[in-house]
């Protein structure tokens, strides 16, 4: 028994309805948990006062995101190597969450810098890596909507993605020169596991195992329509061949 | 190899437009920047370089979805494929081309818009050098994502989508090096940078592009 | 029960508002695609049935 056996739709399928209900609950209980607690049990911060609390959302989103690109990357070389397309499915199904998450990230982090750094926007390496990739989703999704059919979609998104990866890793070593190079050692950023007490810790990593777990079923979702859809369009040209 | 990229840059001559339409577009770019931005020369001169980088960008991306297109539509690129010359080998050729008929002249003419923009005298140098070496990688690029777009109807768009993000680290490279050139500053750092970025590109991305064409033709 | 928020609240409660709203617009979006893929493929396979016996 090994973990390929889950490539085959019809395993997958039957998995995943399986799985889904307790990691959808699970995901709604966690995420609950951990805003409830950091909304509304959490002390202000003595300096940024209240918009500590926008952590609980910036931060798992945020990470969500870039996990999001990993499993769309690891998806996308299964689908290349070995023909699975549960994988490529999965690759499709991940992206448009992985947009969504990196635009709640910079949603947040513009709703936080408004009253700490007094601007809703600054081209501060992490701000720009993130709205670069932002763009690199916005790519992604246009091209495995532009592609009619979907073996061939499923292919040129994988070549994209991994070529993306490479070079959404140049460009972020690209921003910190760039940013660098205009003002000399002046960090915005805020380096959250350095500085934050447990008090802010412990609901913080709630909500991210929140937001991961969120990810998960909205991916299983999505993957399991577009099994279905791919097996409906399969029956009707069937259909039109009899 | 020799007979296809004479037979492209024939073509792109030939065709019209596709040769100075880039051209064309970037003398428009340093045209319309100063007319929206003002006369004044400390404000030209310093975003200079990167209006300059700017507009080399995009007459570049102008012409990307000719690389493959016509090529795909009358069947030649098929023939391509069924050739002894490899995939990758053509693709090559075929962003050697690009560059050749877009890239090279827009280095050529840089200088001149420079002058348009109020570029500062010691940047002149390194914007021909950054150009000269940071172009390539643009083609190449550009050529990976035309390869990518060239099975779908009306793809230009698309084509900009896909190819804009991977531009960022040559963009910031390249116009750093003017940047720093135009200050008097030291430059060998991005220089370097842009090299190797052009270098990788070159000899990695056609791998990629004729992966994508191969899943385009079959 | 609502915390005091002082002179942030809009940052906050923004912040949490406009997440909710995505979200809430992604999961409405995946559910709507999962009704019509659901409802799709039902049909194909009743026409199947149909068709085969």
């Amino acid at each position: 028994m090994s973990i390929w056996e889950y490539a085959n739709p019809k395993k997958f399928m039957a998995l995943s309805g399986r799985v889904l209900p307790w990691v959808a609950g699970l995901a709604a209980l966690t995420l609950a948990a951990g805003l409830v607690w950091g909304f509304f049990l959490t002390p202000d911060d003595y300096k940024q006062g209240s918009t500590v609390k926008i952590i609980y959302i910036h931060v798992p989103a945020a990470s969500a995101a870039i996990n999001a690109w990993a499993v769309m990357l690891i998806a996308s070389l299964v689908w290349i190597v070995r023909r699975h397309h549960v994988s490529a499915l999965v690759a499709k199904a991940a992206a448009p969450v992985g947009l969504t998450f990196t635009l709640i990230a910079l949603v947040t982090g513009a709703f936080w810098g408004q009253p700490m750094w007094g601007t809703w926007w600054a081209w501060d390496p992490r701000l720009t890596n993130f709205l670069i990739f932002a763009l690199f989703y916005l790519g992604y999704i246009a091209l495995w909507e532009a592609v009619e059919n979907p073996d061939t979609a499923a292919d040129l998104t994988g070549v994209l993605c991994i070529v993306g990866s490479v070079f959404a890793l140049l460009s972020r070593y690209a921003v910190l020169f760039w940013n660098q190079g205009l003002h000399q050692g002046a960090s915005l950023s805020m380096d959250a596991q350095e500085n934050v007490s447990d008090v802010y810790w412990i609901p913080l990593v709630i909500c991210i195992a929140g937001f991961e777990l969120l990810f998960l079923a909205l991916v299983l979702v999505r993957a399991r329509t577009e099994i279905r859809t791919r097996r409906a369009q399969a029956l009707m040209a069937r259909e039109r061949l009899a | 190899m020799t007979a296809l990229l004479i037979r492209d840059l024939r073509l792109a001559v030939r065709a019209g437009g596709g040769f100075g339409l880039g051209l064309a577009f970037f003398l428009l770019v340093a045209v319309l920047v100063p007319l929206g931005v003002g006369p004044e020369g400390g404000t030209l001169g310093k975003i200079a370089p990167g209006i300059l980088w700017v507009g080399a960008l995009l007459s570049c991306l102008l012409s990307l979805d000719r690389i493959f297109a016509l090529d795909f539509e009358d069947g030649s690129l098929d023939l391509l494929a069924t050739s002894p010359l490899p995939m990758e080998g053509a693709v090559a050729v075929k962003a050697l081309a690009h560059w050749l008929v877009t890239g090279l002249p827009l280095t050529l003419a840089a200088p001149v818009l420079g002058v348009l923009l109020y570029l500062p005298a010691s940047g002149y140098g390194w914007l021909v050098v950054s150009l000269l070496i940071g172009t390539p990688a643009l083609s190449v690029i550009g050529a990976f994502g035309a390869a990518l777009t060239v099975g779908v109807k009306r793809g230009g768009l698309l084509l900009s989508l896909l190819v804009l993000p991977l531009y960022v680290p040559t963009l910031i490279f390249g116009a750093e090096v003017v940047k720093r050139g135009a200050a008097g500053m030291e430059i060998a750092t991005p220089l370097a940078l842009l090299a190797a970025i052009t270098a990788g590109a070159a000899a990695l991305l056609p791998f990629a592009s004729a992966a994508a064409i191969r899943v385009n033709l079959r | 029960m609502m915390p005091d928020l002082g002179k942030y609240a809009f940052a906050v409660l923004g912040s949490y508002g406009v997440t909710a709203l995505l979200l809430a617009g992604l999961l409405v979006l995946t559910l709507v695609q999962r009704a019509r893929a659901k409802r799709l493929l039902a049909e194909a396979e009743a026409r199947m049935e149909k068709a085969d016996g």
